[in-house]
């Protein structure tokens, strides 16, 4: 990929969890409120929002500390 | 009864004028005509059957609708040589069109499975039949069988997974030839193939290959014949419910719902149409103009699914309907999502309620939250179907849904239901 072409793509960031590993545990809520919360079984909901640069760290946070590794922050190139 | 004027199309299940034709590869070429497969590599071949299913149109028949053509780049430019997988699953209760198939044009199927592996240079084909369709795997074995005996020089096969909803999903079906373990898994990138060891899979519906087989003879030209610009071709539906004659006929892309049902031969005025499957969506009556194509069904709130119409009388209750529905579409979760393993049964519990009349007055307000809420947040879209099938019953029949929370239920609700636990099929052959 061409330095021109990294320029001209939009990477962002956004949460994902792997709804197989999760167990509900609920830590993302805990420390992402902005982009997480738990339905009524306390499963996590989450949406497509991107997380901007003054949630990232809170964000790789709760992907660190997911005791079944299913809270994944992930590059988004383009649209979606 | 008015005699349905829905011409009959018959190009998957052709019947011919003495009925249904013999089951064997002399028969079958007989009637469709022979079809050059490739023993080997041929580039350009390929690249000529990819470019002319490519602009048939052809869509997968299996619920996804996915362009065929297009779903073949995942793999043809892997330098391993794939494994196709022949999709005979048939989870969905209510479709018999696998079994069709395989009972009237198993060579069919098979020559697709053939054509896509010398296209994309596999040299294996895994036919999946579940493990309770012991007609259906004799039907396949036969024709691999004697395939085999004419000299096919790719490995035919057929498996024979776990007889469950979920595992005619892609990823399940995968994960159980790999691993023997029937579960779906979170794909992040659909366009990364799936893998059965190292080598890459492409997976089809039986109908889709079958459509290939017959562009692959006919053409691109010859498939639009039929159909509509942005659904052509024929498909494979399973009808039944209020009808005469309940089983799987062939219809043109875009046949309206209610033609279907009329060529069928309705017992009873509707109170709606469970248009898809148990993952599908009710369709109203006023809505039975809608073409079964996908795009019209998308915008009617319902899709085409596996092509399934079932056509509820006016004398069941939709709403103890769903509620079964969304019972057994709780038991067939594969166990692995909270919001599948907790929200369905939650669903099923309040709607059975509700069609009892007992329900209290959030109910209503809670199904439809509760669905809305599993969307999207499975590792496969088994909760998403079940959420679409009880979002479009709150709607269609919304009155019914408000007598019931008042504590008004249906009379038809304790009826035997016409939505059979599977759906007893038969082939609506010659008789229309």
């Amino acid at each position: 990929m061409s330095t021109r072409s990294l320029v001209h793509t939009k990477v962002r960031l956004r949460v994902r969890v792997d709804p197989v590993a999760c167990d509900a545990f609920g830590f993302c809520a805990e420390l992402l409120p902005e982009r997480v919360t738990l339905d009524e079984w306390g499963y996590p909901v989450v949406d497509g929002t991107p997380v901007g640069s003054e949630l990232v760290e809170l964000a790789t946070r709760a992907a660190a500390e997911c005791p079944r590794r299913a809270f994944h922050l992930e590059r988004v190139v383009g649209d979606r | 009864m008015t005699t349905s004027t829905l011409p009959r199309v018959e190009r998957l299940l052709h019947t011919g004028p003495g009925g249904p034709i013999g089951p064997g590869l002399a028969d079958h070429l007989a009637l469709h005509g022979q079809v050059a497969i490739p023993t080997g590599d041929d580039p350009a071949w390929a690249e000529a059957l990819q470019a002319e299913v490519a602009s048939s149109g052809l869509a997968g028949r299996g619920g996804g609708g996915f362009p065929t053509a297009v779903k073949w780049n995942s793999v043809i430019r892997s330098n391993r040589r794939p494994v196709i997988v022949v999709n005979a699953m048939e989870g969905e209760p209510a479709s018999a069109k696998d079994r069709a198939l395989l009972a009237w044009s198993p060579h069919l199927v098979l020559d697709g499975a053939e054509l896509v592996a010398a296209l994309s240079g596999a040299r294996s084909v895994v036919v999946c039949v579940a493990d309770d369709r012991d007609d259906s795997a004799r039907a396949a074995q036969r024709v691999v069988a004697e395939r085999q005996r004419a000299g096919s020089p790719r490995v035919l096969a057929v498996r024979r997974p776990p007889a469950r909803y979920v595992t005619g999903e892609e990823s399940a079906l995968v994960s159980w030839l790999e691993r023997e373990d029937a579960r779906p898994f979170l794909r992040v990138n659909k366009s990364v193939p799936l893998t059965i060891g190292r080598r890459p899979v492409l997976v089809h519906n039986a109908e889709t290959l079958a459509q290939v087989a017959l562009i692959a003879r006919h053409g691109a030209a010859w498939f639009r014949q039929l159909g509509t610009a942005d659904a052509p071709g024929t498909t494979l539906v399973t009808v039944s419910g209020a009808v005469r004659t309940s089983g799987v006929i062939e219809v043109e892309l875009g046949t309206p719902v209610e033609d279907v049902v009329q060529r069928s031969g309705p017992t009873a005025p509707m109170s709606g149409y469970l248009v898809g499957g148990y993952g599908g969506a009710w369709l109203a009556p006023e809505l039975g103009a809608t073409p079964l194509a996908p795009a019209p069904l998308a915008r009617a709130g319902a899709s085409l699914g596996v092509g399934i119409v079932v056509a509820l009388p006016t004398s069941s209750c939709g709403i103890a309907e769903t509620a079964r529905i969304a019972r057994w579409m709780a038991g067939q979760s594969a166990g692995q999502c909270g919001p599948c393993v907790f929200g369905l049964p939650a669903i099923a519990d309040d709607l059975e309620l509700l069609a009892a009349g007992w329900a209290d007055a959030g109910a209503v307000a809670r199904i439809d939250e509760r669905s809305r809420s599993a969307v999207g947040r499975g590792a496969c879209r088994h909760p998403d179907g079940v959420a679409q099938l009880v979002r479009s019953a709150l709607t269609v029949f919304a009155a019914d849904a408000a007598a019931h929370a008042a504590g008004r239920p249906c009379a038809g609700r304790h009826r035997p239901t016409v939505l059979a636990f599977p759906a007893a099929s038969t082939l609506s052959g010659g008789a229309s």
